[in-house]
């Protein structure tokens, strides 16, 4: 499907509209997809931009939620299950224990076999010597230790999966850099979403039967562009650390009611430490902070003394959009975790939804939902297939697991193939698998881009090379021929240093003074605009 | 059996192998001072080749340092290069690139205004001098005049399609071309510091000055990567000159670079041939500051070496060298644990934005150092008569954003010494 320009404005049609490239917008997209309808998803950034590819990738046993939640809980605890199925590929199921560490309430840990027997979880007790035989950076203080079936899943592999197999069984499309922000309504239906390209700013027309709202946090705000008034959000921005290291075989939750820095998710090569949980009022400048990654290792130690020593190569930060079910809950670790959609009939719109709340965890299941809903508006009878059938995997969409690219090179003994991030590995022909085949990213493909789809710029030093060597690749297949590949490179650096910043000490600190000295003192990034526009002005320069 | 410790006894001990120690010892050679430096390789690795003085200041690219430096002296007094006069600086850079000059890797000397270097992204870098080796490319540039830029398959970080997407705007005569080195098989991958080795030899400059002859076409200028020779850049310089007919200059690369490895292998071959002791690849593992004298301890591969020094001179760098390090709370000099300047908490280390051009707090920390270039205490008075500092550990400076770091380190070291050999 292509758009057709009339006058400045390019239009789209589509069966269904899906706004939002997190993992819930895309897995709607498969799920009709599978059920042969046509979509169109956009995302006012690219895929993952949200919560989806800011969260801990913890693929929840339901024990987190046993204690205060229990529906929550089973729902987790269900999915888990049917996604260790048929993801195989994006899932490790490495399993997790519970922890209880000596100033904890040891009421709260005995409860906690029931609470999970009740939602149906397994939960197998260990001793202080199996546990930490298990998982040997636990601390000494350990006073209970419980066994779930928790694992770990990665969520950018999820999300391109989803994409990729859409595209493949319908033709149906996936547009970057498009955010909507009006509907055309005519009696009861949304007849088109009015859209701009953020990069160009060009307008866009989407035409649609029916509209899906899979705007993560931003789906309050959506749903008002509609005049629907009955999504209701609290924002819980959460905060978490990077370390480049696996500390641990599996998750390793505190056994206590949720707080700050009690999760440790191993993922690849990688481990994850959150995560905080604030609430907030808009979803403007989300970023980690300092106070806020201090809080999480402060947590963290008592639980995994080793953290005070581990090194930790970034913070991130994503919102949570908890749906406000009663009144007056604000804080967000109360609020529930379970998604709602709604249908907006109560808003007089026949052809619209909206599928917030919930967690990774559970996004099949809410496009289950949403894909029943908006199949049966269609006249559509094919029920949903995404609990049987497997997610396929492609050549585009295997990179972002951490140590599958170093794997694959090693594997392949090409001398020719330069690896241009030597942090994660990443070869050349990663990078051209991903520029030809990898769902959905604008033509040609930028840095920002590559980076999503694979681990450029995830290593130790954080994209300091390999934004240069890559962008120079680029440079070197004829995608750019001024300095946009320049402001590219920095807007991706630039991008990278949000995260870094609240984690510079120890050994990260030279690592960044040296990115610095590179990007500033070597190729005058910092500079680019004076050196762009004031160049000519200097006069006949030097003696020579 | 435990082993007696060498022992060495002289008149001025430099820590540190960057830019600033090599410079410190350079004039510390020059006065015929007795001296001794240690220091594991460092950052010189890095460096383009560019000894920079001033580019920027506030907003302004310097077309002039020496009227940078005026202003600078008014807005930042406490800048390293504020309390240095011109006449000083300019000397410092005489000596300093006279002596790279006779030793091995010919420099031009410091002229009235910055020069524009090349960057191997296209873009333009101010800086004060430079390598012979790169010069042909300031007037090629400025003149706009027809070259061409070779990359090499196989060598990542440097594509003269980049260089010239990003330079041509202009310079319109400026065209880009890849070719194999030669002797190696087409797109494995290849670094600048091997090729530089191997164009030593004759033979290979005869086969690269063929593949460029027939790659050439009716440019005037050819620019290349720096790999034009580790230990005579010169020579190698003009003999491909000779065999191919055309203007070469050279491009600094990604580091490690071949412009600062040429720095260091030449100090280490010519310092001990005039009588330096150099103890290189080593860290000082403690320094005692006694009455009279100092004294260093380290171990090289053939045990524990104690150099006892009259006067010593630290000039160990910042974080990627070692010579300040900070845990989560704060930075501390790693040495002797001399005060820090710093911003009141790692909050305020790091400005929000990374480009934001007013640069980030934690760049301007360092030692702070008296009249005489000795590092002070919280009461603002010396650690020790006999102790100076030099280079980029000195507070109050950005090097990396007002492109000052050679200037930093060779000024300052060439107070530092001069004050020094005050106490000898
Ligand atoms: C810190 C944190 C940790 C978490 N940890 C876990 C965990 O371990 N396990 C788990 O199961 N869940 C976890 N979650 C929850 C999980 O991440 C989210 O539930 C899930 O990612 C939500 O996905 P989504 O697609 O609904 O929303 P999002 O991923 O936020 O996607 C919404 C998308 O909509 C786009 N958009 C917004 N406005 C517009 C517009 N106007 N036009 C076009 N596009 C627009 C955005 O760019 C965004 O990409 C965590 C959440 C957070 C914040
Ligand atoms: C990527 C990059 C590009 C650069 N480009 C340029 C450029 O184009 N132009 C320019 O003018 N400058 C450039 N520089 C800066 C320049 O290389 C120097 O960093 C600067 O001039 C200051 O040198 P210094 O000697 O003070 O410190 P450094 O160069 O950091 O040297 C410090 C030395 O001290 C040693 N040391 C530390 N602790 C100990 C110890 N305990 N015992 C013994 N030795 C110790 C270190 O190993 C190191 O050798 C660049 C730097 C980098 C990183």
């Amino acid at each position: 499907m292509n758009g057709i320009h009339i006058g400045e404005c390019e239009t789209f049609e589509t069966e269904v509209l899906i706004i939002g490239g997190g993992v819930t917008g895309t897995g709607v997209m498969r799920d009709l997809a599978l059920r042969g309808i046509h979509c169109l998803l956009i995302d006012r950034r690219d895929l993952n931009a949200g919560a989806s590819g800011g969260n801990h990738g913890l693929l929840h046993s339901g024990g987190r939620y046993a204690s205060a939640d229990w529906e929550t809980a089973a729902e987790c605890r269900q999915e888990g299950e049917i996604l260790k199925r048929v993801a195989t590929e994006c899932i490790e199921d490495c399993g997790g224990l519970f922890v209880a560490v000596a100033g904890d309430d040891p009421g709260f840990a005995e409860q906690f076999p029931e609470h999970c027997r009740n939602a149906g979880i397994p939960c197998q007790s260990l001793s202080r010597a199996e546990a930490r035989e298990r998982e040997p950076g636990l601390t000494e203080r350990l006073i209970a230790a419980y066994r779930v079936p928790d694992a770990t899943v990665d969520p950018f592999r999820i999300t391109l999966e989803n994409v990729n197999h859409a595209q493949r069984l319908t033709g149906s499309v996936y547009l970057p850099h498009t955010k909507v922000t009006a509907f055309e309504i005519e009696s009861g239906q949304i007849r088109a979403a009015l859209c701009q390209d953020t990069r160009t700013g060009a307008a866009r027309r989407i035409l649609a039967r029916q509209v899906v709202n899979a705007g993560g946090a931003w789906s309050m705000e959506v749903a008002g562009m509609a005049g629907c008034r009955d999504v209701n959000l609290l924002y819980s921005k959460g905060t978490l650390l990077i370390s480049n290291t696996r500390l641990s075989r599996g998750v390793i939750n505190r056994l206590r009611p949720p707080g700050d820095g009690d999760i440790l998710v191993p993922g690849g090569t990688i481990s994850l430490l959150g995560t905080t949980s604030d609430t907030v009022t808009g979803l403007q400048g989300i970023r980690p902070t300092v106070a806020e990654v201090e809080r999480n290792l402060d947590q963290g130690i008592a639980m995994l003394p080793g953290l005070a020593t581990t090194r930790f190569i970034r913070a991130f930060s994503g919102v949570r959009p908890l749906v406000q079910a009663a009144e007056g809950i604000q804080d967000g670790r109360q609020a529930s975790r379970g998604f709602t959609l709604f249908d907006h009939e109560s808003q007089g719109l026949e052809n619209f939804a909206t599928i917030t709340g919930g967690k990774l965890t559970t996004f099949r299941l809410m496009a289950e939902r949403t894909g029943d809903l908006v199949a049966s508006r269609l006249g559509n009878q094919e029920s949903c297939k995404t609990a049987l059938e497997p997610l396929p995997t492609g050549d585009g969409v295997r990179w972002t697991k951490p140590g599958f690219s170093a794997r694959y090179w090693y594997q392949r003994q090409d001398p020719t193939d330069a690896v241009l991030c030597e942090c994660e590995m990443v070869p050349q022909s990663a990078i051209d698998a991903i520029l030809e085949t990898a769902p959905g990213a604008e033509k040609p493909m930028e840095l920002q881009a590559i980076g999503l789809r694979s681990r450029v710029g995830k290593g130790a030093c954080q994209g300091a090379f390999c934004s240069l060597r890559v962008t120079s690749y680029l440079y070197d297949l004829g995608h750019y021929d001024s300095n946009e590949g320049l402001v590219r490179a920095r807007e991706f650096v630039s991008e990278r240093f949000r995260g870094v910043r609240p984690v510079l000490w120890g050994e990260q600190l030279p690592q960044m003074e040296l990115a610095e000295a590179l990007h500033c003192s070597l190729m005058g990034l910092d500079r680019l605009d004076d050196l762009a526009s004031g160049l000519g002005s200097v006069p006949g320069v030097g003696q020579e | 059996m435990i082993q007696e410790a060498r022992q060495y006894r002289t008149g001025l001990a430099v820590i540190g192998s960057g830019l600033a120690g090599f410079a410190a010892s350079v004039f510390a050679l020059q006065r015929g001072i007795r001296t001794a430096q240690v220091g594991n390789t460092g950052a010189i690795a890095y460096t383009t080749g560019y000894l920079d003085l001033l580019g920027w200041h506030g907003d302004r690219l310097l077309d002039n340092p020496w009227s940078g430096l005026a202003t600078l002296r008014q807005e930042e007094p406490d800048h390293p290069l504020s309390r240095i006069s011109d006449q000083d600086i300019r000397d410092a850079f005489f000596g300093f690139t006279q002596a790279l000059s006779e030793m091995g890797v010919d420099y031009t000397p410091p002229g009235d205004r910055n020069l524009l270097g090349l960057t191997p992204a296209g873009t333009r870098k101010p800086t004060l001098c430079m390598p012979r080796t790169m010069v042909a490319g300031i007037a090629a540039a400025a003149a706009g005049d027809r070259t061409l830029i070779l990359d090499i398959a196989g060598l990542d970080g440097f594509s003269a399609r980049e260089l010239v997407a990003n330079a041509g705007a202009s310079w319109p005569n400026l065209r880009s071309r890849r070719i194999i080195f030669p002797g190696v098989d087409a797109g494995v991958r290849v670094f600048p510091e091997v090729m530089a080795r191997a164009l030593e030899a004759p033979a290979h400059r005869q086969q690269l000055a063929g593949i460029i002859r027939s790659v050439a076409g009716d440019a005037k200028y050819i620019g290349l990567p720096a790999i034009l020779g580790i230990h005579r850049p010169d020579r190698v310089h003009r003999d491909l000159e000779r065999l191919t007919g055309f203007t070469l200059f050279e491009i600094p690369t990604m580091p490690p670079a071949v412009p600062g490895i040429r720095l260091r292998e030449m100090f280490e071959q010519a310092f001990p041939a005039r009588g330096l002791t150099l103890v290189p690849q080593q860290k000082v593992k403690s320094l005692e500051l006694g009455k009279t004298t100092a004294r260093l301890h380290l171990n090289d591969s053939y045990g524990k070496v104690e150099i006892e020094a009259e006067t010593v001179i630290l000039a160990t760098g910042r974080f990627l060298s070692g010579g300040l390090a900070a845990d989560r709370h704060r930075v501390r000099e790693t040495l002797l644990g001399i005060p820090v300047s710093q911003p009141e908490s790692r909050d305020h280390w790091y400005r929000e934005d990374y480009f934001d051009l007013r640069g980030h707090p934690i760049n301007r920390c360092g030692i702070r150092v008296d009249e005489a270039f000795r590092p002070i205490s919280e009461s603002g008075r010396p650690i020790s008569e006999r102790l100076f500092a030099a280079g980029i550990l000195l507070g109050g400076q950005d090097w990396i954003r007002q492109r000052c770091g050679a200037g930093v380190a060779i000024a300052s070291a060439y107070r530092a010494v001069s004050f020094a050999a005050g106490c000898l």
